[in-house]
């Protein structure tokens, strides 16, 4: 069991005992933890020993997990991380056993965030960059405000449904609905898709009716570099969470994309 | 004083962001727990706060008085108590009073007044079926025209224990895990256009219906002058207060299922309502119509009690945080998914619901009534291979 020297976290006699080596990888254990001593903790302890993985374990809500690290490392989260998991986030690989709450991957720049369970409300909220699995369903306004520049994109792909204003405002990146536990018949709950939308993409599997969609996107057809795409994550996901991705494939998919760049330019101009 | 923004902001941040943190717990059988699951709930939110206001209210905790109405009474100073206790002895009959036990050595709770509890039945010339409304007029009249009192909890069987503080410190200093009963809920405050004081901490309370918000209630001013009509004074200094009138109105007088209830409080778009077919389009277009004065606008999600029942409300397009989950015969409500599971390691099933759509805790019935089908958030293990 080795020995951590911890560097600026507030409270130090009390943390070391949380952070133990086990079988060459880092376990540490957030048990009522402050959640800013569990980020200065988590800080410190990465900058010091480089780990390739680290646990984080009995995980109750602490916020912003992962915030502003920038080095190649893989997180495990058990339990239920708090609001704004990995927001900032360039680089590292998290993934959580168990639900994520809101705001999870908000900003993220890159690296990559994966929930086994669900995520809640503003997932995905202006992404920059990176990529985000849901296993299940994700609440409201997901993937608002993503957006895109030269060779950053983030994309977010959710296995079940999401709520309404999905892709709000959305500037940027690439949003994927899989519907998974939704029948052929059944259309997906989502009301006002991609209001505000201007830029990016979003693709449903499954259905999607017309008044469920903002005013500022239309459906358009399917091609086969859409079609590569969603091989291409679908294969990702079922890698992930173990699932055959062919299964995913067998269903029609809506291709959503904003009628304008910039729907209100004339708004202000006359 | 106590430097409170040392203890709010220790890491001396630039900005603090915060917001009201609401937890709710039931047991659809009316099984009866103590105060400590819903005060390390809500503790977990801990910063969703910042001790400027916590409060609990609990329901079953006086099975032995339980046809009293129980009087939680705030008094600043002794010559509202003396007023308060002459109008009291010749409006009702006192059957028993004591002053609220508290620990006096309790941590982080600031300046508290003295609170005194009464269990009172009215007089034996009020009939029954105006018993209720006779109560709402007294607590009125003491709370508008009494100095320095403030009559905050006022139903049968059922109390608000609230102040100012960290809703875990409130609750420990009038020892709530002590107390025993089916349904609890918590509110942890951040109080954004108003002052901070003891009445002004939450659950709003009239009878036996409370109210915890985490919000802003926009429409304060007209839904304030709706109530006004109807003689509803509004007197603690912040908009949550008309929640819990609305609803008394609403349910209590105008005898509204809690369903259409949740519809004028969250009334659908517009854009839903032309979608209906004819006779709900009707319905929804009169509620709006004959309540417009009530609908609440702002961002909001409310934890609204009442005895046997628990709701949970948000707003239409969801501004607020609630998640529900459920666990045997637990109903839990929360601003957050972690204190649920914090306080039920296994829990079964937890959900995110829809914006305007009630979710319903029913002690009579033994269930949760949710309009629409949940959303399911995780847990269906069997998703993946039922699918597809």
């Amino acid at each position: 069991m080795g020995r951590i020297t911890l560097i600026n976290t507030s409270r130090p006699e009390n943390d070391m005992n949380r952070v133990k080596f086990e079988n060459g990888r880092i376990r540490f254990d957030a048990d009522r933890l402050f959640y800013k001593d569990l980020n200065f903790l988590l800080r410190d302890v990465l900058k010091e020993h480089k780990p390739e993985i680290i646990s984080i374990h009995n995980v109750y809500g602490q916020r912003y997990i992962g915030t502003n690290l920038r080095q190649n490392v893989k997180i495990e989260i058990y339990g239920t991380p708090g609001n704004d998991l990995g927001a900032f986030m360039d680089g590292p690989t998290i993934e959580v056993f168990g639900n994520a709450q809101d705001g999870c991957g908000n900003t993220m720049n890159s690296g990559e965030i994966v929930v086994h369970g669900s995520a809640g409300d503003i997932t995905g909220f202006a992404a920059r960059g990176g990529e985000i699995f849901v296993k299940d369903d994700v609440g409201y306004r997901v993937g608002i405000h993503m957006k895109e520049y030269q060779g950053k994109k983030p994309t977010l792909v959710i296995g079940g449904t999401a709520q309404d204003f999905l892709g709000e405002y959305m500037a940027g990146g690439t949003l994927i609905v899989f519907g998974l536990y939704m029948s052929e018949e059944q259309r997906h709950r989502a009301d006002f898709i991609g209001t505000g939308m201007h830029g990016g993409t979003i693709y449903i599997r499954g259905k999607v009716e017309e008044h469920q969609l903002g005013k500022e996107l239309g459906k358009v057809e399917m091609k086969d570099d859409d079609w590569a795409l969603m091989e291409e994550y679908a294969y990702k996901y079922a890698e992930h969470f173990g699932y055959n991705h062919k299964q995913i494939l067998n269903r029609d998919f809506v291709k959503l994309v904003p009628l304008s760049l910039r729907p209100y330019g004339k708004l202000y101009a006359y | 004083m106590e430097n409170l923004s040392r203890k709010q902001n220790p890491y001396n941040d630039g900005k603090v962001i915060d917001s009201c943190g609401l937890f709710g717990m039931m047991s659809l059988k009316g099984n009866t727990f103590s105060g400590e699951d819903a005060m390390t709930a809500i503790a977990n939110m801990n910063i969703r706060g910042n001790g400027l206001g916590g409060g609990l209210a609990a329901y079953g905790i006086y099975p032995d008085r339980p046809d009293q109405y129980a009087l939680h009474i705030m008094y600043e100073n002794g010559r509202g108590r003396e007023e308060t206790e002459a109008f009291l002895k010749e409006s009702f009959e006192i059957v028993f009073n004591e002053e609220v036990p508290h620990r006096d050595s309790a941590t982080g709770v600031v300046n508290p007044p003295l609170v005194w509890r009464y269990f009172v039945n009215t007089l034996g010339s009020i009939k029954e079926e105006d018993q209720d409304d006779y109560v709402v007029e007294k607590v009125m009249f003491i709370n508008t025209k009494i100095h320095d009192t403030f009559v905050f909890s006022s139903g049968k069987n059922m109390g608000v224990f609230k102040g100012v503080g960290f809703p875990e410190n409130i609750g420990h200093y009038f020892c709530l895990e002590d107390y025993q009963g089916y349904l609890w809920t918590a509110h942890a405050r951040f109080p954004t256009n108003t002052q901070a004081w003891w009445g002004g901490a939450h659950p709003f309370s009239i009878l036996d219906w409370t109210v915890v918000h985490n919000g802003e209630i926009s429409s304060y001013g007209t839904n304030k002058n709706f109530l006004e009509m109807y003689g509803y004074f509004c007197t603690m200094f912040t908009d949550t207060e008309v929640m819990a009138y609305a609803v008394d109105l609403l349910i209590r007088q105008h005898h509204l299922p809690i369903e259409l209830m949740a519809k004028v409080l969250a009334a659908p778009l517009w854009s839903e309502i032309d979608r209906m077919p004819e006779d709900e389009k009707e319905v929804y277009t009169a509620l709006r119509q004959v309540y417009a004065g009530l609908l609440l606008n702002g961002p909001f999600t409310v934890i609204i009690a009442h005895q046997g029942e628990m709701i949970g409300l948000g707003d239409r397009i969801r501004l607020r945080p609630l998640v529900a989950g459920l666990h045997k015969d637990m109903l839990y409500l929360s601003s957050e998914e972690a204190p649920m599971r914090l306080v039920c390691r296994d829990l079964e099933y937890s959900w995110i619901p829809k914006g305007g759509e009630p979710i319903i805790g029913r002690l009579e019935t033994n269930e949760v009534i949710y309009q629409d089908k949940p959303v399911v958030v995780g847990m269906d293990k069997n998703a993946n291979t039922s699918s597809a």
